[in-house]
């Protein structure tokens, strides 16, 4: 297959606002004439529901929670970057675009990487219009902090609950364009086929889950907004309804599945406490400004915190990576972590944490400054934990955070299959092999705020005088056949375990043989561990109840029978990457002082990958990254 | 540590419903009580039965989804603390624990512990927002928020959107809630153009959805997740007489529906 990124000519810095010029309009009396789907109300799917709305397009807006406000977004505590240098220390869009590209380790795409630096600014004007309350110095002026991978302050925050109020300013104006009658709103309904008809994505199926009624919508264009697919792994600080379903089953249709082993695993978690376990919970980076990461430097020192004395405390971020410190990137710090774990010097019952010791700037700030700046943060760790973390270090450990892979998009945002865009999280863009902490708000809002405003209408206008599929169209009849078939045949096996037994089993598997370190046995077994386990689950499962009801198991079913699937593109893409970048660490590729070791000569591409049909080798398409501006370099943090 | 659970099962709005009594044994004090939930779920699956169903979404306290009474109190025994925060540390070995959904006429039941809630989701419809079109904002910085005032709006929207507030009312009023989004966006610059249409829009549209009156007992904010205050209350009572006061004489007249 042909993939074209279509990136547009001309100098970096200059692309966007040429394409912008370039690219087609859709006049006020067409776009009326419009219906685009958006699937999903986060950051990405909210902000762009709500803002095609305001230009005049007729929206229909899905989600699965009760209400847009609810979407996973809403948990990200940190902060969102912008390149505004109200701090006056230097920052820029160039730098916010370099630090982006190296975080990545070189495997994004340059072009979209310097337009979300570009339109970062705009992001934080639109949220303050909108009434997010960021915080303030006692000027009245924004105030910045700093997070990972950055040596400039260019995080702005809302306390630690920045996605949620990012969030509810994209959910306002979309409830506005819902009252305009611009927006229909379809909450607690789930997305379970995309309907591709003369090769365009032209609507979608879905079941409403409290009654189970299967319907068809159709559209002149389909917007994927649904976030990423880290539940695959089972433990994981996504929302526990986030899921693959909505991408895969594009993916099963035609849309290419671009990087899908890059994994990010966030370095400062709550550590698991036991079986019955059902999710992890962030410790926000920002925390990594005011603390300080360590462990004993003897191997199985059991002592408390408060009796290990300084001299024999190993700082190891601190002294790894002096320039960066603590605010090391994550990929990075989650190795670390593994690493000094790995050598039982691991703290807790399980030996898998470290500590993160707020008691020097509770000393030089005191405590007041820490529990204004993270309070919230504190209080959770305590609910969680029952432990006071102004009095004693927190214990973390890394856990599974977001997916920076995802569907292949061009740089407007639209996937191969013509008609179906897919933003934020569940694209693939702009992250490369790690994304840096406060970049994901960033993103969402850059594509739904931003981006796909302008570059849908490209499509739209090509479509001019096509008129849209009816929902008895032989194409939809057929997709509602086939979810209803996939509803039944769940139901329908007589087996003895639960699909909460099997989401755990893949989990597993996919931690540790395509966890935060990756090598070819491993990975190999883990292949045949997930096509075993994907077999007997279509043997053994057992799923209560009925399809035209309110039910819980079958709607989880459905998502853990595409896990199966997506784990083996996981792991298979993991094994094909023969190299180490960012959070992919192929153990077979480091340097002698344990990072890692690119393969640019070979692997300087996106690993784009076709569904070939069940059970069969999915086909590789790759773009290379062609880098005009910046030069290829080792990420170092030294 | 065990407990024996009390929980409402309810197959739809139009069924009856009743309390069905279920033994959650080998529980570990450390598991949150939705953790709990899912054991119990486990054990009823196998069995053949169907599963307690139960709304949750990011089991750390900040999507508004989870929304349970437990022991007769929303969001169960703990100050400021979402169902899905709650662990079971905060309960005794033995204890009996009754579990029910969020009752209120204006959200009416789906299935055992699962609510619709849409009714705030239309109240905030009405004027929860500032009505910004992307692209038009001025600079960041161009707009000065002073540092209190900035606070005391994030106090306010930092509400969850749970529901709790109506639970724990006598009247299911929804005082709380339309207060907290009115006094958000009312505190701030950005808001103050829309200020007056927003609280009479609002407070229309909280009566149309059938919650009820308020008349400031405070359990409201007892049972909050987010410690959100009474004062709000105040504010928008202060905000929504102002408006009436400056509104022409036929918008001045009160809801009738």
């Amino acid at each position: 297959m042909n993939l074209d990124p279509r990136i547009p000519t001309g100098p970096l810095a200059q692309k966007w606002e040429h394409h912008r010029n370039e690219i087609k309009l859709v006049s006020p009396a067409n776009k009326r004439k419009y219906e685009i789907i958006v699937v999903g109300t986060g950051l990405a799917g909210g902000s762009a529901a709500a803002t095609l709305a305001e230009l005049g397009y007729n929206v229909k807006s899905f989600c699965i929670q009760d209400s847009p406000r609810r979407a996973h977004s809403v948990a990200a505590q940190g902060g969102i970057n912008a390149a505004k240098n109200y701090p006056n220390d230097g920052d820029s869009v160039y730098r916010l675009f370099y630090d982006t590209i190296k975080g990545g380790d070189f495997r994004s795409r340059e072009a979209n990487v310097h337009r979300l630096a570009e339109v970062s600014v705009n992001i934080i004007d639109q949220c303050v219009a909108q009434g997010v309350p960021f915080a303030r110095e006692y000027s009245g002026y924004l105030t910045n902090r700093s997070f990972g991978g950055a040596q400039v302050s260019r995080t702005f925050y809302a306390r630690g609950q920045t996605g949620q109020q990012l969030l509810l300013g994209a959910y306002s104006a979309l409830m506005r364009q819902a009252a305009l009658g611009q927006v229909k709103i379809f909450p607690r309904t789930e997305m379970l086929d995309l309907v591709v008809v003369n090769g365009h994505a032209k609507g979608i199926v879905t079941r409403n889950m409290i009654t189970g009624e299967i319907s068809s919508h159709a559209a002149d264009a389909v917007v994927l907004a649904t976030g990423g697919y880290g539940n695959a792994y089972y433990l994981s600080t996504y929302g526990r309804g986030s899921n693959a379903t909505a991408i895969w089953r594009a993916y099963r249709k035609g849309a290419l599945f671009a990087n899908p082993c890059f994994t990010q695993i966030h370095p400062t978690c709550i550590p698991v406490s036991g079986d019955y376990q059902s999710k992890l919970t962030l410790m926000s980076e920002s925390l990594r400004n005011d603390g300080r990461v360590w462990v004993p430097k003897k191997t199985g020192d059991k002592r408390p915190p408060n009796k290990i004395p300084e001299d024999e405390r190993d700082y190891y971020l601190e002294r790894k990576y002096p320039s960066f410190g603590n605010l090391a990137p994550r990929d990075i710090s989650s190795r670390a972590a593994k690493q000094v774990c790995d050598e039982g010097r691991g703290v807790g019952e399980s030996g898998l944490g470290v500590y993160l010791d707020f008691s020097q700037r509770i000393k030089e700030l005191g405590i007041e400054t820490i529990r204004e700046r993270y309070g919230n943060l504190f209080d959770m760790y305590h609910e969680i934990t029952h432990e006071n973390a102004y009095q004693t270090p927190m214990r973390i450990f890394p856990a599974i955070h977001y997916m920076m892979g995802g569907l292949w998009v061009d740089y407007n945002l639209m996937s191969n299959v013509p008609g179906l865009f897919v933003i934020g999280e569940a694209n693939f863009s702009d992250h490369g092999a790690n994304r840096l902490g406060a970049s994901a708000l960033m993103q969402g809002l850059a594509d739904g705020y931003f981006v796909l405003p302008y570059t849908i209408g490209d499509y739209l206008d090509s479509q001019k005088g096509q008129s849209r599929p009816r929902v008895d169209a032989a194409e939809f009849k057929r997709a509602e056949q086939q979810v209803t078939d996939g509803i039944q045949k769940l139901l329908s096996i007589p087996g003895h375990k639960t699909v909460t037994e099997f989401h755990k089993q893949l989990g597993k598997i996919l931690w540790e043989h395509c966890g935060m370190a990756r090598n070819e046995t491993g990975l190999r077994e883990g292949l045949q561990l997930v096509a075993g386990l994907r077999e007997e689950f279509w043997k053994n499962v057992r799923v209560p109840g009925e399809g035209d009801e309110l039910n819980q198991s079958l709607e989880r079913a459905g998502r853990v029978a595409d896990y199966l699937e997506l784990a083996e593109l996981i792991v298979y893409d993991a094994l094909m990457r023969d190299e180490s970048c960012g959070c992919h660490f192929r153990e077979e590729h480091q340097t002698p002082d344990g990072e890692c070791l690119r393969n640019d000569e070979q692997y300087a591409y996106v690993a784009a990958w076709g569904y070939s049909g069940p059970g069969k080798t999915p086909t590789l398409n790759r773009e290379p990254l062609v880098y005009e501006e910046v030069h290829l370099a080792t990420r170092s943090y030294k | 540590m065990n407990v024996k659970l009390r929980v409402w099962r309810q197959p739809d709005a139009r069924s009856p419903g009743r309390f069905v009594e279920y033994e959650a044994t080998n529980l570990n004090p450390n598991m949150s009580f939705l953790e709990m939930l899912d054991v119990v779920n486990e054990e009823i699956t196998k069995r053949g039965d169907d599963p307690i169903a139960f709304d949750h979404d990011c089991r750390e306290g900040i999507c508004g989804m989870c929304s349970c009474v437990i022991n007769g109190e929303p969001h169960g025994p703990e100050y400021k603390v979402a169902t899905c925060q709650t662990y079971l540390r905060s309960f005794e070995d033995g204890d009996t624990i009754t579990v029910e959904p969020f009752r209120a006429k204006a959200f009416p039941l789906i299935k055992d512990l699962v609510i619709d809630r849409g009714a705030f989701d239309r109240i905030i419809r009405a004027g929860g927002f500032i009505s910004a079109v992307t692209g038009s904002a001025p600079d960041g910085n161009a707009i000065l928020v002073p540092k209190p005032d900035a606070d005391l709006a994030m106090d306010a929207a930092a509400c969850i959107g749970c529901g709790a507030c109506v639970a724990a009312c006598k009247n299911a009023s929804a005082m709380l809630f339309v207060a907290a989004k009115v006094s958000h966006l009312n505190l701030l610059p950005q808001g103050k153009p829309e200020k007056d249409r927003r609280a009479l829009a609002m407070v229309d549209a909280m009566d149309h959805e059938g919650f009820g009156a308020c008349t400031v007992t405070g359990s409201c904010e007892a049972v909050c997740p987010k410690g959100i205050s009474l004062n709000f209350i105040a504010k928008l009572n202060r905000d929504y007489l102002g408006a009436l006061l400056r509104a022409p004489a036929k918008k001045a007249a009160p809801a009738s529906d």
